[in-house]
């Protein structure tokens, strides 16, 4: 039998961060197939180059034997390929019969639109997938789960032939997993590809025929389900050498900086959080996506309300309600999203380093330019930030200096308790070894450090400990000495 | 550096070269345009604009806009007439009307930064709102048979012109060297630029988005009291189109709408090239209907060229 889709060779990189190389995937009509791999090993990018979401910069698909030569969301439309992803992506004002006719109409956009055709044929492929949804309901009033029935809906009546499901139980009751368990069942014997990203690997062997490895980018290999136990998938996803080399020295820890005590927020989703970060000491927060870490980072920080258990700096119990208590009790937060969270875009370099302590600069004349500017330029130095002037925007720079500015603001509050959020997510080598150093020269000088971060080997060899964190709240915490790839993965994924 | 800083300034330097020639242009046709008289009647005429392109440059930066000024400067203006008819003290009108317009500013500054009620919702709300209560009250009659001490606030036509382009030259002053050396203006820049990382940083969008509107208001009301002592009578339609004199003072000067980018430097020259062209042209013995489809050209110009100037600053090196 033909594969009804080939990936071949398929190179992506990002700002110089390669998300894919050399990956491969080959997809039979009539089967499911899985895709896993750790945070970060390149499902998402390779979903988005099948859906024409992002355009590979190098390598080959081939769909029945044909190569496509270049593939638009549009064109896979066409095709026939249908992603359904996690966070349902519905038109929440829309009626459910007009979310699912917009992905069937064709014809321009002054043709008419038949409003009871479209009732009817949404009907049809609601009761085809067993959904018992009226079409005209408000598509942003259905759970979750019937949202995600919907979008199945949908795929359907476009006559997809390929199915990306990514991570379609997470948010759905046993009973409605069953459900869509039964719906796929249905549509593989009617000949679709179906493929199936999850984490949950317990539902891979009851749904998956074949799954797919993938690893740093790389494809790892394919192998039928029934081949590999949980353990043999485990090995397969982290298996990599630990080769590069990391900065990291013994140091002696000091007293303990940052506890937290059956901490958790109800509106973050987080629970039962017992951590204790030393002076001087790094520690990781390991956890898949969603785990609940940046939660925590934000609960810390008092972005969202902690109502739970207690936050105690150096001893003292403190409530923290909003993030200019958090700056004034010595914590920094470096977020993860750079471009949204991190710097101001349009401000020069030395005004967003200063934005976060402009305390230092008050002078009885207004603003102390002579001393920001010594600030800034003592940062721009000791960060190594690459730019013509301190007043240049910080939009002129590159990512990685973007990173560093983000870094030297904080570190300009001379912070006790430094929470970093995936710290060298999308920067380049050279700025990753730099962003390293720095860590351990500020946990050498007594600054309590937690590094949340979704790169195993950064995890393993930057943490003085490690804390796994599941559904919420933390499994486990393992000393540098016992955490492998391996520990800390099955930790992450409940095995 | 040099360059760093020329390319920080162009929008503002753009819009002084067009107001450059514009003069050079109107000196060559018509050198009766630069007599004395004439130049002081641009002034006066043009300083309550300034004042109010004053506010509405921080509520720019900050990345909202208020169509609702022209309005609240028509309440402002009866308010002032009524108040002086009535047998206020002078002077005591200028705090009088600061807190009237302040309180009308507070009001959109709660609308926008605690309900988050998008501000072009909000001030176009209050624009209807302040305008039509403003003609059930006064059934459209002006205020008239001031006391004589109103005009001018008395001084006199020669010191009382000075006093209004005075007011009008140190508020922009002192909100200029506010905006760069204040706190507040560095939380102002970086809320309009982004306002998530801003909260991140310890900022408080919603409290700084309440005082600039704040501020606005105070700002209107000072701004048509100025306005009102020109005259001997208070019509009840003034400031009609303020709001968009002053939004487009503003965006041709070169404040980003888009928020987090801006100078009052730029604001002044914006004032002078939209206030100027209608003279301009009238000295030039162009007709004067060609004044507004002018200035419609220019913010199309000054806008376009955001756009191509945003093109070439967010492309990363």
């Amino acid at each position: 039998m033909k594969p009804l889709l080939q990936v071949r060779a398929i190179d992506k990189s990002y700002a110089g961060v390669q998300a894919l190389r050399d990956a491969h995937l080959e997809l039979f009509a009539g089967e499911v197939h899985a895709l896993v791999g750790e945070n970060g090993a390149g499902k998402s990018t390779l979903i988005k180059i099948i859906t024409g979401a992002v355009e590979p910069d190098g390598g080959e698909i081939w769909l029945n034997g044909q190569r496509v030569a270049e593939i638009s969301p549009r064109r896979a439309k066409e095709l026939g390929i249908a992603a359904i992803y996690q966070q349902p992506a519905l038109f929440p004002e829309l009626s459910v019969a007009e979310n699912i006719a917009l992905g069937l109409e064709s014809g321009g956009l002054l043709a008419r639109v038949n409003w009871r055709a479209r009732r009817q044929q949404a009907a049809a492929l609601l009761a085809r997938v067993g959904a018992r949804i009226l079409p005209d309901r408000e598509a942003g009033a259905l759970t979750m789960a019937e949202q995600q029935l919907v979008e199945i809906a949908r795929a359907i009546g476009a006559r997809s032939r390929i199915l990306i499901m990514d991570e379609p139980t997470a948010a759905l009751s046993e009973e409605e997993t069953r459900h869509l368990f039964r719906v796929i069942g249905e549509l593989r014997d009617a000949g679709v590809a179906v493929i199936y990203i999850s984490h949950r690997l317990e539902e891979l062997s009851a749904i998956a025929d074949r799954v797919t490895v993938l690893r740093d980018g790389r494809t790892i290999g394919t192998y039928r389900m029934e081949e590999l136990d949980r353990q043999q998938l485990i090995r397969l996803m982290v298996g990599r050498e630990l080769s590069a080399v990391f900065p990291w020295r013994a140091r002696k820890l000091g007293e303990p900086v940052l506890e937290l005590c059956d901490f958790g927020s109800s509106t973050a989703g987080i629970e039962n959080i017992n951590l204790t970060v030393h002076a001087g000491e790094i520690v990781g927060l390991a956890g898949l996506v969603g785990a609940g870490r940046t939660e925590l980072a934000r609960a810390i920080f008092g972005l969202v309300p902690a109502d739970r258990g207690e936050l105690r700096l150096r001893g003292v119990p403190v409530r923290i309600g909003d993030p200019t208590q958090a700056i004034a009790c010595g914590i920094a937060y470096l977020p993860e999203d750079r471009q949204r969270h991190g710097v101001i875009p349009e401000m020069a370099i030395s005004a967003n380093i200063t934005l976060a302590s402009l305390d230092a600069l008050a002078s009885p004349w207004g603003m102390d330019f002579r001393r920001e500017r010594a600030i800034a330029a003592h940062y721009v130095q000791r960060l190594g930030i690459k730019t013509p002037s301190i007043y240049a925007p910080v939009q002129t720079l590159s990512g990685g200096n973007q990173q560093k500015v983000a870094l030297g603001r904080w570190l300009a509050t001379e912070p006790q308790v430094i929470i970093l959020d995936e710290p060298t997510q999308g920067v380049d080598v050279g700025t990753k070894a730099e962003i390293h150093r720095l860590m351990i020269e500020l946990a050498a000088q007594g600054a309590a450090i937690l590094m949340i971060s979704s790169e195993m080997p950064e995890l393993l060899g930057m943490s003085d400990r490690i804390a796994v964190m599941r559904e919420g709240t933390i499994v486990a915490q393992l000393a540098r000495e016992e955490a492998t790839q391996e520990r800390v993965l099955a930790l992450a994924l409940g095995q | 550096m040099k360059s760093v800083i020329w390319s920080r300034y162009k929008r503002e330097l753009a819009a002084a070269v067009a107001y450059l020639a514009l003069l050079v242009a109107v000196g060559a046709v018509a050198p009766s345009f630069y007599s004395a008289a004439n130049l002081r009647d641009l002034l006066v005429n043009n300083a309550p604009v300034l004042i109010v392109a004053t506010g509405m440059t921080m509520v720019i930066i900050v990345r909202e806009i208020d169509i609702s000024v022209g309005s609240q400067f028509a309440v402002c203006s009866v308010v002032a007439g009524l108040l002086a008819k009535a047998g206020a003290p002078i002077p005591l009108l200028i705090p009088a009307l600061i807190a009237v317009g302040a309180a009308m500013g507070a009001l959109n500054g709660w609308l926008i930064g605690r309900l988050r009620i998008p501000s072009i919702i909000a001030t176009l709300a209050m624009y209807v709102a302040w305008r039509d209560a403003l003609r059930w009250a006064t059934q459209g009659a002006w205020v008239q048979g001031l006391p004589d001490d109103f005009q001018w606030f008395g001084l006199g036509q020669s010191r009382g012109q000075w006093l209004i382009v005075a007011a009008a030259i140190a508020l922009l002053v002192f909100f200029a060297w506010a905006l760069r050396n204040l706190r507040a203006g560095r939380a102002l820049y970086a809320v309009g630029s982004q306002r998530e990382a801003a909260r991140l940083l310890g900022l408080n969008p919603s409290a700084l988005v309440f005082g600039v509107f704040t501020l606005m208001g105070a700002l209107v009301g000072l701004a048509a009291l100025l306005n009102a002592v020109r005259f001997a009578t208070v019509p009840s339609n003034a400031g009609t189109g303020l709001e968009l004199k002053a939004i487009a003072s503003v965006v041709v000067g070169g404040t980003a709408i888009s928020g987090g980018r801006g100078t009052l430097i730029g604001t002044l020259i914006g004032t002078a090239l939209l206030g100027t062209t209608g003279t301009a042209l009238t000295f030039a013995g162009i007709n004067p209907f060609w004044e507004k489809a002018m200035q419609g050209a220019i913010i199309l110009v000054a806008l376009i060229s955001e756009v191509a100037l945003g093109r070439l600053t967010h492309e990363p090196r």
